[in-house]
């Protein structure tokens, strides 16, 4: 297998399906002639061709509610965010147009679209350009939402999501598109959605992470080792729908778990979880489910700053250690 | 007084535009307020009667017939209301009929049709059955969308009728998206995009012509100024009033067209039509019409007076057409009877269907919501 960056391992994704249906476009600020302001779409204009790799202007709203459109009437459209924050404003026709095309017209309109790009912080970007917005997109049935923590999830996860035949929210991380790993080259690998991947096995506690926090737990659970307490890593990779089952499992292996997450805590996907786990597990844990989230501040600029606001290792390490009674 | 679109037209015909530059059909427009002199009123006849001279009597007829449809259904849709057998928001488009009957006369099956939340009127002009958009009212298994989308969402796949969209303005991207892919199927499908003048402040009417405009495609807006977003008039709600010049602000061709005359508005959208499959070339229709009732049916309306209501309803545009074929021997008391009647049978059958078929099964409430639903868990091999 190759070692690539996570850029290149969702370049591949997009090439290959690109190639693959020739009713698959990509559209987005920036995507075609600057290659991308984050260069995932490199070389694509150059292959494919205008038609199919198409500049917009900043227009969200627009050409998000065009995709939608194009949909509708058989094209498969990618629209790339240049970052989830810009999102915020196409929400009415994602979640006003895509989640709810199926159900209002009785089955008759299926929208079969990624919207695709960066989210979660950056590097020092502050309030508006860091932001996890997975709770937002999860909350609404009709909408699948996937996170990939690896460079092979990201090429498996987003050919399985430009194939689907729903509205695919698919949230990459900003800081992790150099991010390297082994990815498998054959052209028909895909992952499929709804499936969680433990990234570690162990005893002792669970802990649950997704995007940028999956390294960073598999960073604690080492740590966690040397003192003695086995983490298993869960990364449930699709958040709606959840794998809630792997979760469980895991849960009623070790009968403690941790979530990690970046995004705020305030009804957020770490809440649910939760609250999945008290609903259907309560039996199994020997402590309270404990939740390492974003701080619950608009993300600062300053540097020491927005390291408090992000969950770290120690964090991770800490929580793990007061479910287990470790202290 | 406005200015005219031609006026528009020959200021952006000195830029870079190459398309066809901005016609203007200004002629019986509602451009004064209410009373409309019986000067203007038979100069708005005439107009009318010189059109009829390039449509065949068949066609002629379908209109009229069309127009009384969407009325006859409407006012029946209205009756069920209030008898509580249509629940939710009921937007009913009386006073409208010739715009959605005039613009899709205009166009071929095959093209696409997306509108607001007052959507009878073009659901039944683009084919769908009474009886399926009864049904759909009265939250029905039988109904055009099963009976999960109600009147603001009326959705027909078989005669590519995608949707009444409840978001104001929410279906213009969505109508801009459908011409994108016809263009880029190589197709020559036209899609027609109904919206009021009140959506004309959002975001999404502008976002969709610059694009449309910027990648030529194959989409017409049509504005249906009904002069009330709501009960907030235009003068309340709209800074420069003259709609179709707002189309020059991104060099689309655009029109005034006067709402109230079916053929007015059959004219100025095959124009645009041609445009649109020839050249894949987007146009703006401002189509000047009125809403004879309220915005929806727990409207009362206090914000118009009678008498404004009266005056417009002297342009109504089902009378003002019958009173046209009569005069000129295209059709007479007779078969207008004859017409009404049978589509007195189909409303009432609408009904009857409507009230006799099943409610969806409760089952219903968790299907169409994916495509591909996925059942979570299934490990990897």
């Amino acid at each position: 297998m190759a070692v690539i960056t996570m850029r290149e391992a969702l370049n591949q994704a997009l090439r290959e399906e690109m190639l693959r249906d020739e009713n698959v476009f990509l559209m987005g600020e920036e995507v075609a002639e600057y290659q991308g302001a984050y260069k995932v779409t490199k070389g694509l204009l150059e292959e494919l061709g205008p038609k199919r790799v198409i500049d917009t202007p900043i227009t969200e709203l627009g050409f998000a509610g065009l995709g939608v459109g194009a949909a509708m009437v058989g094209l498969r459209p990618i629209i790339e965010f240049m970052t989830f924050n810009f999102s915020i404003l196409a929400t009415d026709q994602i979640v006003n147009s895509a989640a709810k095309m199926l159900y209002m017209s009785g089955g008759q309109f299926k929208i079969p679209i990624v919207f695709r790009g960066p989210g979660g912080s950056a590097f020092q970007v502050s309030s508006q350009h860091s932001q996890a917005l997975e709770s937002w997109y999860a909350y609404f049935p009709g909408l699948k939402v996937v996170m990939p923590s690896t460079p092979a999830d990201a090429k498996g996860l987003l050919k399985s999501s430009i194939r689907d035949d729903d509205p695919v929210i698919f949230i990459e991380q900003e800081r992790m598109y150099g991010n390297k790993g082994e990815v498998p080259e054959a052209e028909d690998f895909t992952i499929p959605l709804g499936v969680a991947d433990i990234k570690r096995e162990g005893t002792d506690a669970t802990i649950v992470a997704r995007s940028i926090m999956v390294p960073v737990a598999l960073k604690a659970a080492e740590a966690l080792e040397q003192q003695g307490i086995s983490c298993e890593v869960v990364d449930p990779r699709t958040i709606r729908p959840l794998d809630i089952d792997t979760i469980l499992e895991s849960v009623k292996k070790t009968n403690r778990v941790v979530i990690a997450e970046e995004s705020h805590p305030f009804c957020g996907v770490a809440g649910e979880i939760s609250t999945e786990i008290s609903e259907r597990a309560f039996d199994y844990l020997d402590a309270p489910v404990k939740r390492v989230s974003g701080a619950d501040v608009p993300m600062p600029y300053a540097k020491n700053l927005e390291q408090l606001a992000i969950p770290d290792v120690e964090r991770i390490v800490a929580a793990v250690r007061e479910v287990a009674y470790a202290d | 007084m406005a200015k005219t679109t031609q006026q528009m037209s020959k200021q952006s015909a000195t830029s870079t535009n190459n398309m066809n530059a901005t016609e203007s059909s200004q002629t019986g427009v509602i451009d004064e307020p209410p009373p409309i002199s019986p000067e203007k009123l038979k100069v708005i006849k005439k107009e009318q009667k010189n059109r009829l001279d390039g449509v065949d009597r068949a066609t002629l007829v379908e209109l009229f017939r069309q127009m009384l449809l969407i009325r006859r259904f409407e006012e029946k849709s209205a009756e069920a209301y209030s008898m509580g057998k249509i629940g939710g928001f009921c937007h009913l488009y009386i006073g409208q009929e010739a715009v959605a009957v005039g613009a899709l006369s205009a166009i071929r099956k095959d093209d696409y049709v997306l509108t607001s939340y007052r959507d009878h009127g073009q659901a039944l002009a683009k084919g769908i059955s009474a009886d399926a958009i009864m049904a759909e009212l009265f939250g029905k298994a039988t109904g055009c969308s099963k009976g999960k989308g109600g009147s603001m969402h009326l959705f027909d796949r078989e005669v590519n009728f995608l949707g009444g969209h409840a978001i104001v303005g929410g279906q213009i991207p969505l109508a801009t998206g459908v011409a994108f892919a016809s263009k880029y199927k190589g197709t020559d499908q036209v899609t027609l995009c109904f919206f009021g003048e009140a959506a004309v402040n959002q975001g999404a009417f502008h976002e969709s012509l610059n694009m449309a405009q910027l990648w030529k495609l194959p989409c017409i807006y049509i504005c249906e100024n009904n002069q009330y977003g709501m009960g907030t008039s235009l003068s309340r709600a709209m800074s420069f009033h003259e709609i179709a010049e707002k189309g020059a602000a991104y060099e689309l061709a655009s029109e005034f067209v006067d709402g109230m005359d079916v053929l007015a508005v059959r004219e100025a959208t095959q124009r645009a039509v041609e445009r649109a499959r020839k050249d894949y070339l987007p146009t703006l229709l401002e189509v000047r019409t009125y809403r004879f009732m309220g915005h929806s049916m727990s409207d009362p309306g206090s914000y118009r007076t009678r008498a404004e209501i009266e005056k417009y309803q002297e342009r109504d545009p089902i009378k003002l057409f019958s009173s046209s074929l009569k005069e000129e021997g295209i059709i007479d008391d007779a078969k207008i009877a004859e017409i009404e009647k049978k589509i007195r049978e189909e409303v009432e059958h609408s009904v009857r269907f409507a009230d006799e078929s099943p409610l969806p099964g409760p089952d219903e409430l968790y299907t169409d919501i994916y495509a591909n639903p996925v059942q979570p868990g299934k490990r990897r091999e």
